[in-house]
C-alpha cells in the first residue's frame, strides 16, 4: 500500500485521487472565494456614501454580476464537491469514488471556465453587466459581446456539476462498506446524495436556459423577445426552475457538515437522526414547486400566486424541525467551543435568522413590498454566508487536522471567527433596515436617507474580508506544520473518518471496513 | 477599470485615515426633510399598504416569538451544558411524540399566516371597476405615463443635476427621487394601473402605495390604487433594467379631484400648443438652444454630456458617421432608432417634432461637429408620414 503521490506538478494534473481533487476542489474554491470579495468590495466601497465616487453605474453592475455568479459557481459549490471528495469516501469506506477520471475532469474544466469568465472583464463591453440572474431581453438583445462567453462558461460549470453529482452518487450507491445500510450513513453523505440528485435535475435545465439565449442571440430565434412572438416571462420560470432547486444545493451540504459538528463538541447523538433525513428529503421535494416565489411580482394568476405562496411557507415546516433538533442536540450535552462548535452554534443561530426573513418573503403581498429590495439581499446572505460560508468554515476547521496531521491554532480559529460574526452582522443585519426603508437592490447610489446604513454595512463587509485572511493564514500554517494531531482528532467522534490515521493516508480503506 | 483601482486605493487610503470626516460630510449634506436611520416599511397611505404593513408586523413578531423560544432553550444549553463545568452528557436521540409535535404546530401557525395574506392577496388583485386608468410604460431608463381616455402623455425623467450625482454639489433633500414631471393622480379614486415596457424588464414601485408590478415588454401587467391623502410619494424602478436602473425614480402627486382636473386641461392645452409650433419656423439659436436642453435630458444618458459615447457600449455623437453625414440617415436613426441595436431606441415615439428637430440641430452642430445646417419640426413630421 505504499503508492505514494507523484512528485510535482503532474500529481495534480493527473490524478485521479479523491484526496488529491477535494483539495484541489477547496483551493480553487478559495481562490474564488477571494476574488468575489474583492469584487463585494468595490461594490461596498462605491455605496460607503452617496454619489458616484469610485466606479461608473456600467462597471458597478458588472462588479454585482460577477459577484453574484463567482460565488454562486466558483466558491460555495465547488467547496461543497471539494467536502464530498474528500469524506463522502472516508465516510462510507470506500477506497476512493467511483468514477475517478471523471472525477479528475470535473475539476479540471472549472479552471477554464472561471477563467473565460473573468476574461469577460477585459473585452469591449464589459463583463455580464445584467445580474446574477441575467433575466432577458436585458441578458439577450441589450446585452454587451461578452455574453456569449459568459453563456459557454456556465456550459462548462453545469457539465462540471452534473459529472460532480453523477460521481457522487455512484459513490454513494455502490461502494459502501459493508454493513453501512442507508440510514446507517452519516448525514453530510445524505444530504450529499439528495443533493446530488437535485443538481442532476436542475443542471441541464440551466444549460437548457443559456442555450436559449445563445439561439436569441446568435440564430434568430425569439424564445424570449417578445417582438419574435416570444416571452420574456418563460425565461424566468425556466430560470428559477432551476436557481430554485440551486439556492437549497447551496445549502443541503452544510445541514450535513453541521450534523456532523454538533453531535461531536455536545458528546451527544445526533437528535432525531430519521426526522433530519425526511425533512432534507422534503426540503429537496418542495424546492422543486416553490420556484415562482422569485417572481411574485411578475403578474401571475392569483391560482399560482397563492400556490406557490403556500408552497414556500410549507418549506418551513422541514427546516424548522432540523433547527429543533440541532438545539435538541445541544441541550443536556457535554459542550465544549473550539472553532467549528463555535461556525456551527452561529450557523445554527444566522441560518435561522435568515430562515424567518425568507418566512417573511414568503408571504407574497408582503413581498409586494420587499421584491427586489435590500430586504431579499440581507435575507440571501444571511442563509449564504453564515449558512454556506461558515458552515464549509466549520467543516474545514474540523476535518483539517484529518487532512493534514496537524492541528490548526485554535486562538487564531477563534479570532478568525469573531471577525467574521462580527463582520457579517454590522454588514448584513442593516441591510434589512435600508430594505424596508425603500431600498432597491442592484443600486449604484441611493437617496439620503439611507446614507447611514450604508455606511454601517461598508465597514462591516471590510472587517469579513480582513477575517478570511486570517483564515487563510491558519491554513497555510496548519499545512505547514504545527501541532500533532490524534488520529482521532476530537474527542470520541463518531464515523468512520476518524478510524483512518492522521493524516488520512494517500489510499484509505483498501480493504473494507465492517459497519456494525 | 484600472483607474478605477487607482481610485479605490486612494479611497481606501483616505477612509483609513478619517471615517469621522466622511460622516461629518454626510451629516451636513443630509438636508432638512431628510428622515435617516428609517428601520421599517412605511404603512403607507392606502387601505393595501397599511393591510401590508400589519400583515408584514404579524409575522415579524410571529418570528420574534419562535424565535425568543427556540434562541432561549439554545443559550439556556450553552450556559448550562458545558464540560468545563463539569455537566455529564445525556445520551437520548429521539422521541417521535416531540418531533411529530414539532411538524405540526409550526403547520398550524402557518395556516393562521396564510389566510390573511390571502385575504390581502384577493384584495390586491380585484382591479374592477376603476375610476381611472393610467397607462405606464417603461423605458431605459424613465417611465411614460398615458392618461387612457385623454390626450395627455409624457415622460417623466430624473431630475437630479448630474454635478450633484458627481459630488460637485451639494445633495439636496429628494436626491435621485425627483423627477421633471410628476404623475399626478386625484385623491379617492380607484385608480387602475396598466404596466408594460418598451425594451427590457423594470418594476415600477412606491412603497407608500405598495404597489409594486413589473413592467415586461410583450405584457400588459394591472395594478390599482385608491390614496387617501394628498401628498407626493416617491419610489424607485425595483427591476435591473441596465446602466441608470439607479436613476430612474418615480414620483407620484396625489391632489384633490378638481385640482387634478384642471391639471389635466392645462396639460392637455399645453399639448396642444407643443402640435401648433410643429409649423413654425425656428432660428438656428432657437434650435441649438433647446436642442441643448432635450440632448442632456434624454440623450446624454448614454451618448454622454460631451458626447464622446462610452466606447464598446455606446457610439460617440462627436465626429460620428450619422451626425455628420445626410441629414435623412440621421433623421432616420433618432426617429425610429437603430436597426440593429435595440439600445438605441426609436425617439419618433417619445420626443415631439419640435424637440426632435432642436436636438437634431444640436447634435449636428455641437461638439465640434459644425454642420451648419438645421431640420425644422415640419420636416421631422415630413419624415415621419413619408
Amino acid at each position: 500500500m505504499a503508492h505514494g503521490p507523484k512528485p510535482g506538478f503532474t500529481r495534480w494534473l493527473y490524478t485521479t485521487n479523491h484526496k488529491d481533487i477535494g483539495s484541489m476542489y477547496l483551493w480553487f474554491s478559495f481562490a474564488m472565494f477571494l476574488l468575489g470579495g474583492c469584487m463585494a468590495l468595490v461594490i461596498r466601497a462605491e455605496l460607503f456614501q452617496p454619489g458616484l465616487q469610485i466606479v461608473q453605474p456600467e462597471f458597478f453592475n458588472q462588479m454585482t454580476t460577477m459577484h453574484g455568479l463567482i460565488m454562486v459557481f466558483g466558491a460555495v459549490m465547488p467547496a461543497f464537491v471539494g467536502l464530498a471528495n474528500w469524506m463522502v469516501p472516508m465516510m462510507i469506506g470506500a477506497p476512493d469514488m467511483a468514477l475517478p477520471r471523471m472525477n479528475n475532469w470535473s475539476f479540471w474544466i472549472l479552471p477554464f471556465a472561471f477563467a473565460m469568465l473573468a476574461s469577460t472583464l477585459f473585452m469591449e463591453g464589459g463583463a455580464p453587466n445584467f445580474g446574477w440572474t441575467f433575466y432577458a431581453p436585458l441578458s439577450t438583445e441589450y446585452a454587451p459581446p461578452s455574453v456569449t462567453f459568459f453563456i459557454f462558461s456556465i456550459h462548462i460549470m453545469g457539465a462540471s456539476s452534473i459529472m460532480g453529482a453523477i460521481n457522487i452518487v455512484a459513490t454513494i450507491l455502490n461502494m459502501r462498506a459493508p454493513g453501512m445500510t442507508l440510514m446507517k450513513m452519516p448525514l453530510f453523505v445524505w444530504t450529499w446524495l439528495i443533493t446530488a440528485y437535485l443538481l442532476i435535475a436542475v443542471m441541464p435545465v440551466l444549460a437548457g436556459v443559456v442555450t436559449m439565449m445563445l439561439m436569441d442571440i446568435h440564430f434568430g430565434t425569439s424564445f424570449f423577445s417578445a417582438a419574435g412572438g416570444g416571452d420574456p416571462v418563460l425565461f424566468q420560470h425556466v430560470f428559477w426552475f432551476f436557481g430554485h432547486p440551486e439556492v437549497y444545493i447551496m445549502i443541503l451540504p452544510a445541514f450535513g457538515i453541521v450534523s456532523a459538528i454538533i453531535p461531536t463538541f455536545a458528546r451527544k447523538p445526533l437528535f432525531g437522526y430519521s426526522s433530519m433525513v425526511y425533512a432534507t428529503a422534503s426540503i429537496a421535494f418542495l424546492s422543486f414547486i416553490v420556484w415562482a416565489h422569485h417572481m411574485f411580482t411578475v403578474g401571475m394568476p392569483i391560482a399560482g400566486e397563492l400556490f406557490f405562496m403556500y408552497a414556500t411557507m410549507l418549506i418551513a415546516v422541514p427546516t424548522g424541525v432540523k433547527v429543533f433538533n440541532w438545539v435538541t442536540t445541544m441541550f443536556r450535552g457535554s459542550m465544549t467551543f473550539e472553532t467549528p462548535m463555535l461556525f456551527s452554534i452561529a450557523f445554527v443561530i444566522l441560518f435561522t435568522l435568515g430562515g424567518f426573513s425568507g418566512l417573511m418573503l414568503a408571504i407574497a403581498p408582503a413581498d409586494f413590498q420587499y421584491h427586489d429590495t435590500y430586504f431579499v439581499v440581507a435575507h440571501f446572505h444571511y442563509v449564504l454566508v453564515p449558512g454556506a460560508i461558515f458552515s464549509i468554515t466549520a467543516g474545514v476547521y474540523y476535518w483539517l487536522p484529518k487532512w493534514t496531521g496537524n492541528m490548526y491554532n485554535e486562538t487564531m480559529g477563534k479570532v478568525h471567527f469573531w471577525m467574521a460574526f462580527v463582520g457579517l452582522n454590522v454588514t448584513f443585519f442593516p441591510m434589512h433596515f435600508v430594505g424596508l426603508a425603500g431600498m432597491p437592490r442592484r443600486i449604484p447610489d441611493y437617496a439620503l436617507q439611507f446614507a447611514d446604513f450604508n455606511q454601517i454595512a461598508s465597514v462591516g463587509a471590510f472587517l469579513f474580508g480582513a477575517a478570511q485572511i486570517v483564515f487563510l493564514f491558519n491554513v497555510i500554517r496548519t499545512v505547514r506544520g504545527g501541532r500533532k494531531a490524534t488520529d482521532e482528532v476530537w474527542e470520541n467522534p463518531q464515523g468512520l473518518e476518524w478510524t483512518v490515521p492522521s493524516p488520512a493516508p494517500y489510499h484509505t480503506f483498501s480493504t473494507p471496513p465492517v459497519v456494525r | 477599470m484600472l483607474m478605477g483601482l487607482k481610485r479605490l486605493f486612494a479611497f481606501l487610503t483616505i477612509s483609513a485615515i478619517a471615517p469621522q470626516l466622511f460622516a461629518q460630510e454626510t451629516a451636513q449634506k443630509a438636508e432638512e426633510g431628510v428622515e435617516r436611520w428609517g428601520v421599517n416599511m412605511t404603512q403607507g397611505v392606502t387601505e393595501v399598504s397599511r393591510t401590508t404593513y400589519d400583515l408584514h408586523m404579524l409575522i415579524f413578531w410571529i418570528c420574534v416569538a419562535i424565535g425568543i423560544v427556540v434562541f432561549g432553550v439554545m443559550f439556556y444549553s450553552m450556559w448550562r451544558h458545558r464540560k468545563s463545568k463539569g455537566y455529564k452528557a445525556a445520551q437520548f436521540h429521539e422521541s417521535t411524540l416531540v418531533e411529530l409535535a414539532w411538524t405540526i404546530v409550526p403547520t398550524l401557525i402557518l395556516v393562521g399566516m396564510a389566510i390573511p395574506a390571502t385575504k390581502t392577496l384577493y384584495d390586491i388583485y380585484d382591479t374592477k371597476e376603476a375610476d381611472l386608468d393610467i397607462m405606464i410604460t417603461g423605458y431605459q431608463w424613465k417611465w411614460k405615463y398615458d392618461y387612457l381616455g385623454s390626450d395627455v402623455t409624457f415622460f417623466s425623467n430624473l431630475s437630479t443635476p448630474r454635478a450633484q450625482i458627481d459630488n460637485q454639489q451639494p445633495k439636496t433633500a429628494n436626491y435621485l427621487l425627483e423627477v421633471d414631471e410628476p404623475l399626478v393622480v386625484p385623491i379617492n379614486k380607484k385608480i387602475r394601473f396598466l404596466i408594460t415596457a418598451n425594451d427590457v424588464i423594470h418594476a415600477w414601485w412606491v412603497p407608500d402605495l405598495a404597489v409594486k408590478k413589473d413592467a415586461i415588454p410583450g405584457f400588459v401587467n394591472e395594478s390599482w390604487t385608491r390614496i387617501e391623502e394628498p401628498g407626493i410619494y416617491r419610489g424607485q424602478c425595483a427591476e435591473l433594467c441596465g446602466k441608470d436602473h439607479g436613476f430612474m425614480p418615480i414620483v407620484v402627486k396625489a391632489v384633490p379631484e378638481d385640482e387634478y382636473h384642471s391639471w389635466l386641461d392645462d396639460r392637455a392645452a399645453a399639448a396642444a400648443k407643443i402640435k401648433e409650433l410643429t409649423n413654425k419656423t425656428f432660428t438656428f439659436d432657437e434650435l441649438y438652444e433647446r436642442g441643448k436642453k432635450v440632448y442632456e435630458s434624454t440623450c446624454a444618458a448614454c451618448h454622454q454630456v460631451k458626447g464622446q459615447g462610452v466606447p464598446g457600449a455606446f457610439p460617440a455623437i462627436a465626429g460620428s458617421k450619422i451626425a455628420t453625414g445626410a441629414m435623412d440617415g440621421h433623421l432616420s436613426m433618432v426617429v425610429n432608432g437603430s436597426p440593429s441595436n435595440p439600445a438605441m431606441q426609436a425617439f419618433g415615439a417619445q420626443l415631439s417634432e419640435v424637440d426632435l428637430a432642436a436636438v437634431i440641430t444640436y447634435q449636428r452642430n455641437a461638439f465640434g461637429n459644425n454642420m451648419g445646417d438645421t431640420v425644422q419640426p415640419i420636416d421631422i413630421l415630413n419624415f415621419k408620414n413619408k
